[in-house]
């Protein structure tokens, strides 16, 4: 395997798989997340264990920021790669009549969803890191009861951090449009299963961001 | 019909190349476009300017020499084409055709239209072959049980002339439909088995070498080629370059 992951297509494989592992990730955050939904009860157990458990604090969070960390330096370095095979720019270059606006812009739209991630960050990671780790304080309990349900709804009071977080969800829709189907072609997926992905793909796509859309939505009229 | 053409000029692999605009008149539709690019040429050599320097040979969709990128789709607007093939009845009076070079840092410009893909023919001679006892006992091929099914997609990835379209069209200038069809066309095939392994790793190493972009899946290269080489290719060929890599 020696010179794998430095060569064209290793790099490929590399994205792919930390493709796969977020999309795993998105998963299960939008089903955690989709409890609040139903039962203030039922998300704050949830949470409380999320946020206590040692195998996921210690040994799933970390993995999962270095996935995140992963894909999108790979990214970066994969575009600056990229640009530098072409040194001088096409006078007139029709992309639109030979591939969609999605895959030929994941760069953008990643940029975006970096920009989302580092909002939601602030907004919910680093408060919660404050709360347990620095203050010292793991009983998730605010004047008597669970805190995490309230915290989610206080979030979304505000109209423009609402907005905000549709505006990064259409972007992550964006980028799961193309994503979604790449990283099965890049791992070598292209058989008579592939037109039933595409179609599995377009659906997680669009569900997946649309139903966060819904949780934030949700929480805003609901307060 | 009269058209106007922006043309890249450049005077050599040294010279910086800069957009020059022609009138050409009395263009007939039934016309092919490299055609239209020897009527210029005469304008040009009549009025004593030098003549647009572009590559073409078979004029007939099979060798693959005919290099244009005109109005920003590598060969043209029409699908399933090489530039030779590609007719003036695609275009309108008046219109304003831009022609390019395919750019690439991999395919240098020579001259005006016409390009260095010697790229190409590394990364053949890194693999793209099978070998063969010449001595007087070669088996014939034919001898040996294939599939219609494995001889069909062979035969489909063989089809690639190697015209460079899929580079000039992706965005990041991969060259990896081109392999990709080169070690699908022999990976299919018995023949092709015994080095399959040397072959897709000998023949990825010379692609990135080249300095060819990497492939983000955008499928553009498939719609642009116009031997209609499928992306199942490359998946084929990732899928080849992992087992390869497995094996050491």
């Amino acid at each position: 395997m020696s010179g794998f992951f430095t060569s064209s297509i290793g790099r490929k494989y590399a994205m792919a798989l930390s493709a796969f592992f977020l999309m795993f990730f998105l998963i299960m955050h939008v089903a955690l997340n989709a409890v609040s939904l139903f039962s203030e009860d039922a998300f704050n157990q949830a949470s409380h264990f999320m946020g206590t458990n040692p195998l996921i604090q210690f040994l799933m969070q970390p993995v999962l920021m270095l996935g995140v960390v992963f894909h999108f330096v790979m990214g970066f370095i994969l575009e600056i790669k990229n640009r530098s095979a072409r040194v001088v720019k096409y006078a007139k270059n029709n992309g639109a009549a030979n591939s969609t606006w999605m895959s030929r812009n994941m760069i953008y739209s990643g940029l975006f969803i970096l920009i989302f991630l580092v909002i939601h960050f602030l907004d919910f990671w680093i408060p919660e890191i404050n709360t347990k780790y620095i203050v010292g304080d793991m009983s998730g309990l605010h004047d008597g009861s669970f805190r995490y349900f309230h915290e989610l709804q206080h979030k979304f009071i505000p109209i423009w951090r609402v907005a905000l977080y549709c505006i990064g969800f259409i972007f992550l829709a964006l980028h799961l449009l193309h994503g979604f189907d790449s990283a099965f072609q890049s791992l070598g997926a292209n058989n008579k299963y592939t037109k039933g992905l595409k179609g599995f793909g377009k659906a997680y796509a669009i569900l997946i961001p649309l139903m966060f859309i819904i949780i934030a939505l949700f929480h805003h009229f609901n307060h | 019909m009269n058209l106007t053409l922006k043309i890249w000029r450049q005077k050599d692999s040294k010279t910086k190349g800069q957009m020059v605009d022609y009138k050409v008149t009395d263009i007939s539709e039934h016309m092919s476009f490299l055609e239209m690019m020897d009527v210029l040429n005469e304008q040009l050599v009549n009025s004593g300017d030098e003549p647009v320097a572009f590559d073409h040979d078979c004029r007939e969709g099979i060798c693959g020499m005919c290099s244009m990128y005109i109005n920003g789709e590598a060969h043209g607007p029409d699908r399933g084409i090489t530039t030779c093939q590609l007719h003036m009845r695609m275009f309108n009076d008046g219109d304003t055709i831009t022609i390019e070079p395919f750019r690439a840092k991999a395919f240098p410009v020579i001259k005006d239209l016409v390009v260095d893909r010697m790229s190409f023919e590394r990364i053949q001679q890194a693999g793209g072959y099978i070998s063969v006892n010449t001595s007087g006992n070669t088996q014939d091929a034919n001898a040996l049980p294939i599939s219609k099914h494995a001889a069909d997609e062979a035969m489909d990835a063989a089809a690639c002339i190697g015209c460079g379209a899929c580079v000039a069209t992706c965005k990041n200038s991969s060259a990896m439909l081109f392999v990709g069809a080169k070690v699908a066309q022999y990976a299919l095939l018995p023949q092709g088995q015994v080095e399959a392994a040397d072959r897709v790793k000998n023949m990825v190493a010379q692609m990135d070498l080249e300095g060819f972009g990497n492939c983000t899946n955008t499928g553009a290269c498939e719609v642009e080629c116009p031997k209609g080489i499928s992306l199942e290719n490359i998946a084929r060929m990732n899928r080849e370059f992992l087992k390869a890599s497995i094996k050491g």
